[in-house]
């Protein structure tokens, strides 16, 4: 099979980077835009149906205006699928990390990636491994694009619990967001990933904010009603809704271990996919 | 909602003594913005503007061309320990999200309040601002003090002047739902 132009993979890429990156820091995806909708109209605390209020008014404006939802734009995290026809090179990644710059002066984005050590910002969002770039084969040439905010993110845990507490899963994700309180911008979205390996458990909980927030499981949809008891609500000033969705995904793991993760994000579950077009 | 936002103008003075945690109020009129590097400056070469009836906004706010472009508020339990000389000064408001400390309740006891914003909703803020002015711009743009004037900002008072918190209160119901929870079989 011929491979295509690198030079024309390259532009491609970057440019639907660019268009991903743009897309997802103004808009919200209509699945989750549909459940913070739906929890307005069902909330009841006066408070909380405000902050509902400012959060829809939020999204409308900056939809109209094409300005980011939230000043804190996150960091990038990026999933690229590559078709058999595409070869994955260094190059690639270079492509990325050129569409998120482009994103960081053009839409425009706050610059947040620092060195871990010395705190020093490099200005234009990318850096020592950032972009952080996940690479899957798949059918179609696509390049996905997550921000990830810094309150969310760091309200994020792993544990690696009994391999016969399975029963103990539920209470840990609950306990996540009873030390988080307000602090990720609540209401939120739980990915959690079970299973795999210390790492992967972290990265499946990451991946399960891709998938559709407006199905639930009975497993998953159990363990959003026990977090919602909690009544921490938006922005931690109490209320019916403190989680509007969770989201499971799992992987085989060692007999001997359970490990679990839970990636806390905030009500802006924002995300966007494009394919690249050569 | 049932009632009607309170109208309140900067700066403030006893009206704010009257509010109860969880009223909706819309705040018009000048406010400071101010995170960590400006509390700390203030507190060495003193308030750039008169603190009587003052609202500081725990904000870093993105300027473009002299326009406020998205300017959502900032996480106020870090500057938990910087806000006593404020409001010893005459500072009556505070705006940010997630709620402050005990201390900072007890400060406000008798003189001011904490209003909350909705954390992410930096478009909408934007909407309701003019900017009018700047002081300690070398501290650069996310910690710089922008006079912002305000056009019926909504706000919810988080932290009231008699010592009623509704974060302290979701804390209080959360841990008790935990306990429940965590005693099941």
């Amino acid at each position: 099979m011929q491979s295509p132009d690198p030079a024309r993979i390259h532009a491609a890429l970057a440019d639907a980077t660019f268009q991903a990156y743009r897309e997802a820091a103004i808009g919200l995806p209509p699945d989750v835009l549909r459940m913070i909708e739906t929890a307005a109209a069902r909330e009841t605390s006066p408070v909380a149906r405000g902050e509902f209020g400012n959060i829809l008014k939020n999204v409308k404006l900056a939809e109209e205006l094409g300005v980011p939802l939230c000043q804190d734009t996150g960091v990038p995290v990026v999933y690229l699928t590559l078709p058999p026809d595409v070869t994955l090179t260094e190059d690639l990644y270079e492509a990325v990390a050129e569409g998120c710059r482009r994103a960081t002066r053009e839409v425009p984005l706050r610059p947040n990636v620092v060195d871990p050590l010395t705190r020093h910002n490099t200005g234009d969002n990318t850096g020592k491994g950032m972009p952080a770039i996940h690479v899957r084969p798949g059918n179609k040439f696509t390049v996905t694009i997550l921000p990830k905010g810094a309150g969310a993110e760091n309200s994020s845990r792993v544990a690696m619990l009994l391999p016969s507490h399975v029963y103990g899963i539920e209470g840990f994700v609950v306990e996540t967001m009873l030390y988080a309180e307000g602090k990720p911008c609540p209401p939120v979205f739980l990915g959690v990933g079970i299973g795999g390996t210390f790492d992967l458990a972290a990265s499946l909980a990451k991946e399960a904010l891709l998938l559709p927030v407006d199905t639930m499981t009975a497993f998953e949809q159990q363990i959003c009603d026990s977090v919602n008891k909690l009544g921490i609500g938006p922005m931690g000033q109490g209320g019916d809704t403190t989680a509007l969705a969770v989201k499971v995904k799992t992987a085989g793991c060692h007999t001997a271990s359970l490990p679990v993760a839970v990636n806390v994000q905030c009500w802006a579950n924002r995300h966007a996919t494009r394919e690249v077009q050569l | 909602m049932t009632t009607s936002p309170v109208q309140l103008r900067t700066p403030l003075g006893d009206e704010v003594l009257q509010l109860r945690a969880g009223d909706h109020v819309e705040l018009s009129g000048i406010v400071y913005t101010a995170r960590d590097e400006a509390h700390l400056r203030m507190q060495k070469e003193g308030i750039p503007f008169d603190p009587k009836g003052a609202v500081i906004y725990h904000c870093g706010p993105v300027i473009k061309d002299n326009r406020v472009l998205a300017a959502g508020p900032t996480t106020s339990a870090r500057m938990n320990d910087l806000s006593d000389f404020l409001l010893d000064r005459g500072v009556r408001g505070l705006i940010g999200k997630g709620g402050m400390g005990a201390t900072v309740r007890e400060q406000l006891r008798c003189r001011g309040v904490y209003f909350a914003f909705t954390g992410g909703c930096a478009a909408l803020a934007a909407s309701h601002m003019t900017l009018e002015g700047v002081f300690f711009e070398d501290l650069g743009m996310a910690e710089a003090v922008w006079a912002i004037r305000l056009d019926r900002l909504p706000l919810v008072v988080g932290i009231d002047a008699r010592g009623n918190d509704i974060f302290e209160a979701a804390r209080k119901t959360a841990q008790t739902a935990f306990r429940h929870y965590s005693s099941r079989p």
